[in-house]
């Protein structure tokens, strides 16, 4: 019983984090830049959903309009953000450090928190529509949300409408010679500011989505992008950096770990998602599924 | 004598000054600066070498709960004691973690390291008898027995946090420029050539980790006396990422940029506070990017530049 309660909760936590680190692991993968404004981006995405719904159930309209409003703001939030982002500050530092690069996201990291603040105030947000809509369901004698299994759905869709991208079309085959060797496929005529540019943008998109899809579970409050950030890294870390299957892996390990922790012993709910970090690090520094690379000389 | 040290003897007879002298906002600002500067000198030696920790704030934590701890065990509130047991805490898991730590490198060693400060907090938040997410009380500072009223006791911690940073400024100063120090530069150059060249990388990159390990836990002391304070938000992933961000504003170029940076990042933030309390982390966010886009040697790079002196 509390073994299946622990693979429901681990399974609908890991879609959720896997939604999230996607976004930060593409990005890493692409462009080298370990994307701190990733939280932000989240906390965006789950603050534009979360008004959006407001707005659009406050009058009667029909319920499916509200899905779509979530994926409308996650969009919206990528491309703004995204493209504002990337060819106002990360352009700047390319060919710098990658901690440089790291530092430039955390400082935009700072100033989105405070514009979060400055348009949204501090009071929580409600959303909650969405998910009560469509009630729960028992199964194996637990009531489980329904929107949580659209949530697991969802995640198993982008995950593989990402993978299939990357690997069977044209944009993707071009975008994996970039990741490969950024330098060889510039001097093919491949137009790598560009392939920067849609990289970042739907990086951004897959935090605002991650952000949106949660909103009507949580109440929408400061700090919550400040939390997932962490969390989404050591998701990242422990599938190996860039790699889109580690990142599956990633956060199902965290999510079941997670939820075990939860229902088992909740004392060491957080220490547990990091203890796994450290472990898998210190056997395995580059991941679960990234391949160790030479040293040069 | 070189000019650094001359430099920094100037700034400890300033502080000694400015403790009998300073308005006391200004005492406690110019003591967590100085506990800060601490921490920023530490991911200085680490810098050189081309590592950055993203995760320090788990010795400023654990100096800072070594000391509350064992000062609460014994319920006193001896600035030595504490000192003492706090900076003896961070520097003995330093050289712990520094047998793991010392493999590896770039974007893994800050991965580790956040890791492993996380792991503290994730410990600390749900500790009830440490006060869980709400921490816990320091005593008021005495110093070896001797009791001063509230106010004088900020003043005699100033004296001894500048005392203290002083002399570890000047102490490593002297370390970057031994054979030991200077081979940072070497192994972020190129590792394999410095083996070739018969010195240990692995070894020469755990000591740097535990010499900053042990600076971050004595200015994680400093703090929790200054602040009167602990909570384990010091071990969070803000307060890391805070500790780089003074190091890179400050630049790698002379143990002088610590203070400087510090000191800037103190007074930049409690004007922002004080003035825009609404956006005071934007001002900041955008001073550290404004500084990465302009100077990228950090601030120490505009006296370098108009010195035309080389990085030592």
């Amino acid at each position: 019983m509390i073994w299946t309660a622990i693979l429901i909760d681990g399974v609908v936590y890991a879609a959720w984090l896997f939604i999230v680190a996607l976004g930060l692991t593409l990005v890493f993968g692409v462009m080298k830049i370990l994307n701190v404004a990733h939280g932000a981006f989240y906390a965006i995405g789950a603050y534009a959903a979360a008004s959006l719904i407001g707005v659009w159930f406050a009058g009667d309209r029909p319920l499916v309009g509200g899905y779509v409003l979530l994926v409308v703001a996650s969009l919206a939030v990528g491309l703004v953000m995204g493209t504002l982002l990337e060819r106002g500050v990360l352009r700047l530092v390319y060919g710098r450090d990658e901690v440089v690069a790291a530092l430039a996201t955390y400082a935009v990291f700072l100033i989105l928190e405070d514009f979060i603040l400055l348009v949204w105030g501090t009071d929580p947000y409600f959303a909650g529509e969405p998910a009560t809509a469509l009630g729960a369901d028992d199964w194996f004698g637990l009531a489980v949300s329904n929107y949580d299994l659209l949530l697991v759905a969802v995640a198993a869709v982008v995950g593989l409408l990402l993978w299939l991208g990357l690997n069977r079309t044209r944009t993707g085959k071009l975008l994996l010679a970039v990741i490969h060797d950024r330098e060889m496929s510039a001097a093919f005529g491949i137009d790598v500011t560009l392939m920067f540019t849609m990289t970042f943008v739907l990086g951004a998109f897959l935090g605002a989505l991650g952000g949106a899809l949660t909103a009507p579970k949580i109440s929408v409050a400061p700090g919550i992008g400040v939390e997932v950030i962490v969390l989404a890294f050591a998701v990242v870390v422990i599938g190996g950096m860039g790699s889109i299957p580690g990142a599956v892996v990633g956060a199902l390990i965290v999510g079941l770990a997670r939820a075990a922790a939860v229902l088992l012993l909740p004392s060491v709910e957080l220490f547990v998602v990091y203890a796994v970090m450290t472990l898998v690090l210190a056997f395995r520094p580059y991941g679960l599924f990234a391949r160790a690379q030479a040293r040069r000389i | 004598m070189d000019r650094t040290i001359l430099g920094l003897l100037a700034i400890l007879a300033a502080f000694l000054a400015g403790s009998l002298l300073l308005p006391s906002w200004a005492v406690s600002l110019a003591t967590v600066a100085l506990a800060k500067a601490l921490v920023i000198l530490g991911l200085l030696v680490l810098l050189r070498a081309g590592l950055v920790p993203f995760g320090q704030a788990l010795f400023f934590a654990l100096g800072a709960y070594g000391a509350g701890m064992a000062l609460r065990e014994a319920g006193s509130g001896d600035v030595v004691a504490g000192l003492f047991a706090g900076t003896a805490a961070a520097a003995s898991a330093a050289v712990l973690l520094g047998f793991l730590m010392a493999r590896y490198r770039e974007i893994f060693f800050a991965m580790l390291s956040l890791a492993f400060s996380m792991l503290l907090y994730g410990l600390l938040v749900k500790n009830a008898a440490l006060g869980g997410t709400d921490g816990f009380n320091v005593p008021a500072p005495t110093f070896l027995g001797w009791a001063p009223s509230p106010a004088t006791a900020r003043r005699v911690l100033l004296a001894v946090a500048a005392a203290l940073a002083i002399g570890c400024h000047a102490a490593i100063h002297v370390y970057l420029r031994s054979t030991m120090g200077r081979l940072a530069t070497a192994i972020r150059d190129n590792e394999i050539r410095v083996e070739y060249l018969g010195a240990s990388v692995q070894r020469a990159i755990h000591v740097k980790f535990a010499i900053a390990g042990t600076l971050a836990g004595m200015g994680g002391v400093l703090t929790a006396f200054s602040a009167g304070h602990i909570d384990p938000g010091m071990s969070y992933w803000t307060a890391s990422g805070e500790f780089v961000f003074v190091t890179v504003m400050g630049g790698a170029g002379s143990v002088l940029a610590p203070i400087a940076g510090s000191f800037l990042f103190e007074i930049v933030r409690t004007y922002a506070v004080e003035y825009a309390p609404q956006a005071w982390q934007a001002v900041v966010g955008a001073v550290l990017l404004v500084i990465i886009l302009v100077l990228p040697g950090g601030l120490w790079s505009l006296f370098q530049r108009r010195r035309g002196t080389q990085p030592p």
